[in-house]
This record gives C-alpha cells, sequence and structure tokens, in this order.
C-alpha cells in the first residue's frame, strides 16, 4: 500500500508525516460533531436522552450503510448517483417476494442478489466500456428508478410478514435491529478495507490507477467489486427501509445518493481518492443525523432548516480543513 | 313517385345531418394527463356524465403523462375545430406553448386539477386545498373538545399544496384557542420522511394529542413512529388525499380521517363551466371543488 500512495504524496514530503494529518483530520470531524451536539442539547432538553440517541442512530443506519459502500467507490475515485434507485428496485423486489407468501429468508436473499447485481452491471460498464463512473451510475440511476415503476406500477407494495417488520422496528437489549446491522456492516467493511489485499487495491486504485495496474493489480476487478460491495449496501438499507415503512414505496430513495455522499465527503474522504476512512463515513452520517434530529427537536420552520442544514455542513468542512 | 326518391332522400340527408352539424359545434375536447390513475378515470367519468345530460359532445384524449403526446393531441383537436378545451396538463410549463396556440386558433381554454403556467386560461377548476386544511382544523378541534396539542407535518416546502392545505389548517385552529401546534415541521410529501421526522418530534414532544400531515404518504409514515413508540393511545392522525393504503388505514381504526378530492366533481364543474363559456355566459376565474371528510 505505501509505495503505491506514496506516488500521489508530493516528493518533498516525508512519507512518515501522513499520520498525524490523518489523525487530525478525524479529530475534526469529533470536533465538529461535538460542537453541534452540545449546542443542541444546549437549546433543547430532548435531545441528550438514551432515547433520542438511539432514535438517532436508527435514522443514521440506512444512509450510513449506503454511505459505507460509498467510500469503496470514492476511494477508488468513482461515485455511485445510482444507490437510492437500486434501493428502490431491491426494495420492491423483496416486498414483492414477501406479498408472494414467500418466506422472509429467500426475500432478502433475492434482495441482496438484485442490489449485487445491479452493481454489477454498473461495475462492467465502468472497466469494460469504459464509461465514466458518473454517466453509468447516473443512467442506472434513472434505469433502476424505471424498473420499480414498471415493477410497482406506482403504487407500494403492503402486507408484509412480522417476521420481516422486525428487522426495521425490532431491537435487541435495547437496540434497534438497524442499528445492530449498521455496526455489522461498519465493521465488516473496516476489516476488508484494512486487512485484506483488496482492501490495499482499493486505495491503490484511487492513489494511482496507472501505477496501481502496473504493479499488478487487477484493476478491472477491484473496482467492479466495489460498485458490487455498494449495490449490496443499498440492498441491506433496502431490507431496512422496507420493514421500517412496513410497505415498498415506489419513490423510496430519491436523493439519498447525495446524502450518502455528503456523509463521506464530511468524513474526510476526498472525492479525489486514495485517502479516507470508514469512521469517517460514519462520523459523516452522524453529523447530518443529528442535524437532522436537532433541527425537528427544535420545530425549526422548514425555510430556515435548509438554510442552517447548508450552514453547518460549509462550518464543519472548513473546522475540518482548519485542523488539517 | 320515382321522382320523389331523390327529394326523400335528400330530406332524409337533412334530418341526418343537421343535428350532427349542430353537435359538431358544441364539441369539447378533454385532454386528460393519464388515465392510468383511478383519480383521472374518475374525473373523465363525471366529465362525460354532465356532458351527456348538457347534450355536448366530448372527446376524450389520454397523454399518457407524456407532454408531447398531449401536445400532439391538442393539436389534432383543433384541426378538428373543436369548439373548446379542457386540459388537465401533464406538466404545469409544458403546456404553455399549447395554451398559446389554442389562443390563437381563437379556442377557449379550461384547465382542471393543474393549471397552466401562462397563456390565456377563461377557468381554472381544481381542488380547494386552503378549505381541505380548515377542514382537518375543524375535525381536530371537535374531536379534542377545542383543548389540546397538535402537530402538523407540512409537505415539500413552497409547493403551493403545502401552502393551503397549511394555510387552511393553521386559519381554521384559530377557532379553538385551546389547541397549540406545538411542531410544525416537513417531511416532503414522503413516507419515510413521515416516519423519520415524526420519530423526532415524538422524542421532543411528552404530550401529543392529534397530529395532522398534509397527505396521507406522511401519515402512513407517522403512524408506524407512533406505532412503535406505542403511543397510539395518545394521539390520532389526519391525512389528505384519500389515497387507497389511507383509506385501508381509516377502516382498520389506525388512522382517524383523511381528506378526499372529488375528481368526478371536478369532471362536472369544467363541462357545466365549458357549456356555460359556449353560452356567451360568465364563469369565475377559478371554480374550487369541494372536499370530503373520510372517516370510518
Amino acid at each position: 500500500m505505501a509505495s503505491n500512495r506514496a506516488a500521489t504524496v508530493p516528493p518533498a514530503r516525508p512519507p512518515g508525516a501522513r499520520r498525524i494529518p490523518t489523525f487530525l483530520r478525524r479529530f475534526g470531524m469529533v470536533a465538529a460533531l461535538a460542537l453541534l451536539m452540545a449546542a443542541i442539547s444546549f437549546l433543547s432538553s430532548a435531545f441528550l436522552t438514551v432515547s433520542n440517541l438511539l432514535n438517532i442512530a436508527l435514522q443514521v443506519s440506512i444512509n450510513a450503510i449506503i454511505a459505507a459502500g460509498m467510500t469503496f467507490v470514492i476511494l477508488t475515485a468513482g461515485i455511485d448517483l445510482s444507490v437510492g434507485s437500486v434501493l428502490a428496485f431491491s426494495g420492491a423486489i423483496i416486498a414483492g417476494v414477501l406479498a408472494a407468501g414467500r418466506p422472509v429468508l429467500l426475500a432478502i436473499v433475492t434482495g441482496l442478489v438484485i442490489g449485487a447485481l445491479l452493481g454489477l452491471v454498473d461495475g462492467i460498464v465502468i472497466t469494460k466500456g469504459k464509461v465514466q463512473p458518473f454517466i453509468a451510475t447516473l443512467a442506472m440511476l434513472t434505469l433502476a428508478r424505471g424498473m420499480t415503476l414498471v415493477y410497482t406500477d406506482g403504487r407500494p407494495i403492503t402486507g408484509l410478514p412480522d417476521a420481516f417488520v422486525w428487522l426495521g422496528a425490532g431491537s435487541v437489549a435495547g437496540v434497534p435491529v438497524p442499528v445492530i446491522v449498521m455496526l455489522l456492516v461498519f465493521v465488516v467493511s473496516y476489516v476488508i478495507l484494512s486487512q485484506t489485499p483488496f482492501g490495499r487495491y482499493v486505495y491503490a486504485i484511487g492513489g494511482n490507477e496507472e501505477a496501481a495496474r502496473l504493479s499488478g493489480v487487477n484493476v478491472l476487478l477491484d473496482k467492479t467489486l466495489v460498485y458490487v460491495i455498494s449495490g449490496t449496501l443499498s440492498a441491506i438499507s433496502a431490507i431496512i427501509i422496507t420493514a421500517r415503512l412496513n410497505s415498498a414505496q415506489p419513490t423510496a430513495g430519491v436523493g439519498y445518493e447525495l446524502d450518502a455522499i455528503a456523509a463521506v465527503v464530511l468524513g474526510g474522504t476526498t472525492l479525489a481518492g486514495g485517502e479516507g476512512s470508514l469512521w469517517g463515513t460514519l462520523l459523516g452520517a452522524f453529523i447530518i443525523g443529528v442535524l437532522n434530529n436537532g433541527l425537528n427537536l427544535l420545530n425549526v420552520s422548514s425555510f430556515y432548516q435548509q438554510v442552517v442544514k447548508g450552514i453547518v455542513i460549509l462550518l464543519a468542512v472548513l473546522l475540518d480543513r482548519r485542523l488539517r | 313517385m320515382r321522382r320523389m326518391i331523390p327529394v326523400i332522400l335528400v330530406g332524409v340527408l337533412a334530418l341526418v345531418v343537421t343535428p350532427l352539424q349542430a353537435a359538431g359545434m358544441r364539441t369539447i375536447g378533454l385532454s386528460i394527463s393519464t388515465l392510468n390513475n383511478p383519480f383521472f378515470v374518475d374525473l373523465r367519468d363525471g366529465a362525460k356524465a354532465a356532458a351527456g345530460r348538457l347534450k355536448v359532445d366530448v372527446v376524450v384524449l389520454d397523454a399518457q403523462n407524456d407532454s408531447a403526446k398531449e401536445a400532439n393531441g391538442i393539436d389534432d383537436l383543433i384541426q378538428k375545430k373543436v369548439s373548446l378545451v379542457i386540459i388537465n396538463p401533464t406538466d404545469s410549463d409544458a403546456i404553455v406553448p399549447t395554451v398559446k396556440k389554442l389562443n390563437a386558433a381563437k379556442i377557449p381554454v379550461i384547465t382542471v386539477d393543474r393549471g397552466a403556467s401562462g397563456g390565456d386560461v377563461v377557468a381554472h377548476i381544481a381542488s380547494d386545498n386552503v378549505a381541505g386544511g380548515a377542514m382537518a382544523a375543524a375535525y381536530v378541534g371537535k374531536r379534542l373538545g377545542g383543548k389540546g396539542n397538535v402537530v402538523m407535518l407540512e409537505g415539500i416546502a413552497g409547493t403551493s399544496a403545502a401552502r393551503d392545505r397549511g394555510k387552511g389548517f393553521r386559519d381554521g385552529l384559530t377557532k379553538f384557542p385551546g389547541i397549540k401546534i406545538v411542531a410544525s415541521q416537513t417531511a416532503d410529501f414522503d413516507r419515510a420522511k413521515g416516519l423519520q421526522v415524526m420519530e423526532n418530534i415524538l422524542q421532543a414532544q411528552k404530550k401529543i394529542d392529534a397530529v395532522f400531515t398534509q397527505n396521507d404518504e406522511m401519515a402512513l409514515g407517522a403512524i408506524q413512529a407512533i406505532g412503535a413508540a406505542k403511543r397510539d393511545k395518545e394521539m390520532f392522525v389526519v391525512g389528505f388525499d384519500a389515497i387507497s393504503d389511507a383509506l385501508t388505514a381509516v377502516k382498520a381504526g389506525k388512522m382517524a380521517a383523511t381528506i378526499a378530492q372529488q375528481p368526478k366533481e371536478m369532471g362536472r364543474l369544467a363541462v357545466e363551466a365549458a357549456v356555460k363559456i359556449l353560452n356567451k355566459q360568465a364563469v369565475p376565474k377559478f371554480t374550487p371543488v369541494p372536499l370530503k371528510l373520510i372517516t370510518k
């Protein structure tokens, strides 16, 4: 990994110096989140309670899981705009299988396979077809949304069994199931990204694709896999949102790609690829979730909400820059 | 007798053609955004029933939610020289050039449900969202006995439906000084957002007696949140639109009420306005279509 990443570092800078900025960068976002939480808890007594913090974690789970997949993609200097539509289509298929009276496990597996397949199509179009990720996944955004509308006939699919709804509404020892799923996704993704050769190749490809290829990385395969991961994680989010709403919505996931990208970028991963971390992404997702929750708790008018969101995101990124 | 045959034929022809021509003078075009939606099928049925009663012909076109198709269909109506066109636009902006074409051809235009952003429209017929909001307020106020904490979930900020339904609800509640809107937040007319925003509001508000959502999707999301928090005995939910999922929820007792638009009335009022215009009678620029409160 070090040799590949070194290719992107200006030669004047000693390689060892990179450790410290990484730490500070993470610290910057932790500081931003802490400041935000302090400010909201000062203004609302309902904020800093166990039930509300669990509530925030529950709400963050969907975006965070998608953003974990997005982190893989952005680390390779790619982008996946199709996540929201892939979520909608997998969700519709899952609900369709369930509504037909099939077992929950079959529905879940089918949904995950659909997500992975759509990601695979993205990946093949990008690598084999040599289409820019932005364009390829933009096409998939439209295509998967269209397929969702065709499949659902524009209507929600309802009538899901309780065993499935538990995945969204249930909890284990007081912790909501989606939060447990989110933590599992992050732990597994972290292990993949930091402990496996594939993880190192992801960073290498984003740092310098040509150098990675020349040093023997199977760039085509690894880049394709990254989109498969993103599609699969979108499908996991689809399971959660479908269970939470007790129905599959034809319009589910509209605009989710922007929330996911915001979480990744707030977490310090650069859109240029090669640099960033999953924990940063989780932090970024929590900043967005805390902000949404706080604005609701404080009953801020909907016109001002967008203004406040824009300002807080700008301040967080600026604070992050400062500390670098 | 032989000589009489042509005369008889001409006479018969005249008898047949005259009413046809008279009917041709009074043919109305009705261009509908999509007939793949029960709402608009009802609108068409209402229009056709009224046309039968008022003895006018209606040519119905289905634009299949395609603005280009709608424009082409109306071009054909202009070629047919219909007396008036009633448009339910697929898109308020995309329809403007077509409305201008009709203006140039001196064919009066009426819009239903959705308006046109430009051109000269004689009459617009649509649901009265302000009255619908007030209707929800009256129901909530009465059921709470004039006292309690109310939450409102708003639609997409800046849309006319959100503005009008919100205004009607707030104005309607002024009659009940004991009722307080403790939280009013946007959930973008979306079920997932309705769930999430309601979860947050439930954290902040320890006592809520009623929830009004500006559409049914948000209501159905809010109901999930309230159920998960086990607070469904504490409050009731009123939605808007009467979509089929909401009607099921109302029947099951999970939702207190919803406000229904009346597409059949919309179609009827549009054709009645059309006939008045053809008879050179005055019609108001905007005709609100009454709404209906639906409870169990």
